[in-house]
């Protein structure tokens, strides 16, 4: 690992599982290269603590490319740290300045466990997605894609929707711990297109019954959500997601 | 209600119920605003106490009276549900949270400003509502109504009171400048073509009524008016 000039202070959350209470411990880092990501300046405190004989930091990462959604630090009182539309692996130590005290915890909600330091249970998330988050396509041949006429518009919007990674950190800047901005973007991304027209009551229905199950809180509309998200998924869909839901509950006749 | 099922209990439904409520209570602002500001007329109160009496012995606004409070309970009972839940969703809190990074204060401080609006609305009450209502106004003006606006002229004699009102309204605007704009959101009135108005109206209205309000006991204290 290349060696830099910084030196920085760390309080990073640590705690041994969900049964104990965890604290901040001060971790003291010299000679760290502003070319680092944050998870590589984690990973240089980790071989320092294993050197020492001590546990290193348990943290969630996976592609470390800014789109898998794994990495979740609440860095500095803010999820994935200071800079917009970044993930913590795509955040690099020359946003910090050599000196610096950085706060380190994991996401905070109900619905989200501490399983161990930093590294939080998401799978809050995943049985809010199979409680509706799909389509049902028969089995056969599949058709050419031109017969199904998308707008643009739509199409984009769609995208825009689908670029959710689903890393939760709406949920933990959201002062109320609410998961409408996620649950939101996977509800858009099909509410959008025609193969999600179907099942699409069904689906806000369902989702949002799960969402509530999870023990998420409720939205407020502060917008922390939108401005934290790395993915710039927009407040536009919990609109979304609310006319469906009232047009599910009080338009449709069909009954869930 | 069984084809509606969790309509209302769910997150979403019980946010429909605070936007539903809250936009109830904005056009009632424009209502009770718009009577009260009369007294500009500087005429010694006599069009504002045709209004208030038309407002007090009219059947329709009594019967919308009723509707008024049971509006205003559920939106108070409603927010202090939303808290506890919400509140309980977080119970291990951040050391530290820059919220001042991603969100307005006066969004993440809806419970407070409310809290701020309930406390003068029980002073507020007391002051006008009940002497109208109940222990009954003392003069009658030259047209034979009951000066309410002398009962005004009276009360904003006095300055704790007069700052009281002031403070009020300004948390009345900061509640606003939220509430218009999200009720809007909540209700999914959201569209492109649309959101800048949305937005705009809703900081003029917050701005516009506050500030109407606020002048009233202080045109009254000072004597700007008669």
């Amino acid at each position: 690992m290349s060696t830099g000039n910084m030196n920085l202070t760390l309080k990073v959350w640590r705690q041994k599982n969900n049964k104990t209470a965890g604290a901040l411990v001060d971790y003291k880092l010299a000679e760290i290269s502003p070319d680092m990501s944050f998870l590589e300046m984690f990973d240089v405190l980790n071989e320092q603590l294993i050197n020492k004989g001590e546990e290193p930091v348990v943290f969630d990462h996976d592609c470390r490319e800014g789109i898998c959604g794994m990495c979740s630090m609440f860095i500095n009182g803010r999820p994935h740290g200071p800079k917009d539309l970044v993930t913590t692996c795509q955040l690099h130590m020359r946003s910090f300045k050599d000196g610096d005290t950085i706060v380190v915890e994991p996401w905070r909600a109900a619905a989200f466990p501490v399983v161990k330091d930093l590294t939080v249970d998401r799978s809050a998330f995943d049985r809010v997605i199979a409680a509706g988050g799909f389509i049902s396509v028969n089995t056969g041949n599949a058709q050419d894609a031109n017969n199904l006429p998308i707008p643009k518009m739509q199409a984009d919007a769609a995208f825009e929707a689908a670029a959710c990674i689903g890393c939760g950190a709406c949920v933990a800047t959201c002062k109320n711990a609410s998961a409408m901005l996620f649950v939101s973007a996977k509800i858009s991304q099909l509410a959008l297109l025609p193969q999600g027209q179907p099942e699409r009551y069904r689906r806000v229905q369902s989702m949002v019954a799960q969402m509530d199950a999870e023990g998420f809180g409720n939205c407020t509309n502060t917008g922390a959500c939108e401005a934290e998200c790395p993915k710039g998924i927009s407040l536009e869909n919990i609109a979304r997601m609310n006319r469906d839901f009232a047009s599910a509950k009080f338009i449709s006749e069909e009954t869930v | 209600m069984s084809g509606f099922g969790n309509a209302f209990s769910s997150s979403i439904g019980k946010k429909f119920i605070m936007g539903a409520t809250g936009i109830f209570l904005i056009l009632f602002l424009i209502v009770h605003c718009g009577i009260n500001a009369l007294i500009f007329l500087d005429d010694n109160g006599l069009t504002f106490n045709i209004g208030a009496h038309f407002m007090a012995t009219n059947w329709i606004i009594r019967a919308g009276e009723v509707v008024l409070m049971l509006g205003l309970l559920v939106h108070i009972f409603q927010a202090l549900r939303l808290t506890i839940e919400n509140r309980k969703a977080r119970p291990v809190k951040y050391a530290v949270n820059d919220g001042k990074a991603n969100s307005k204060w006066y969004s993440r401080s809806m419970g407070l400003l409310g809290t701020l609006l309930l406390i003068f609305l029980v002073v507020h009450l007391k002051d006008f509502w009940v002497v109208s209502r109940f222990t009954g106004i003392p003069t009658v003006d030259a047209n034979g109504h009951e000066d309410l606006y002398a009962v005004m002229k009276d009360k904003f004699q006095d300055p704790v009171r007069v700052g009281v009102y002031i403070l009020a309204m300004i948390s009345l605007c900061y509640h606003l400048l939220h509430g218009f704009a999200s009720a809007f959101q909540t209700m999914g009135w959201n569209h492109s073509k649309y959101n800048g108005i949305i937005k705009g109206a809703g900081v003029w209205y917050s701005i516009i009524i506050s500030i109407v309000f606020a002048a009233m006991p202080i045109a009254i204290h000072f004597g700007f008016i008669k």
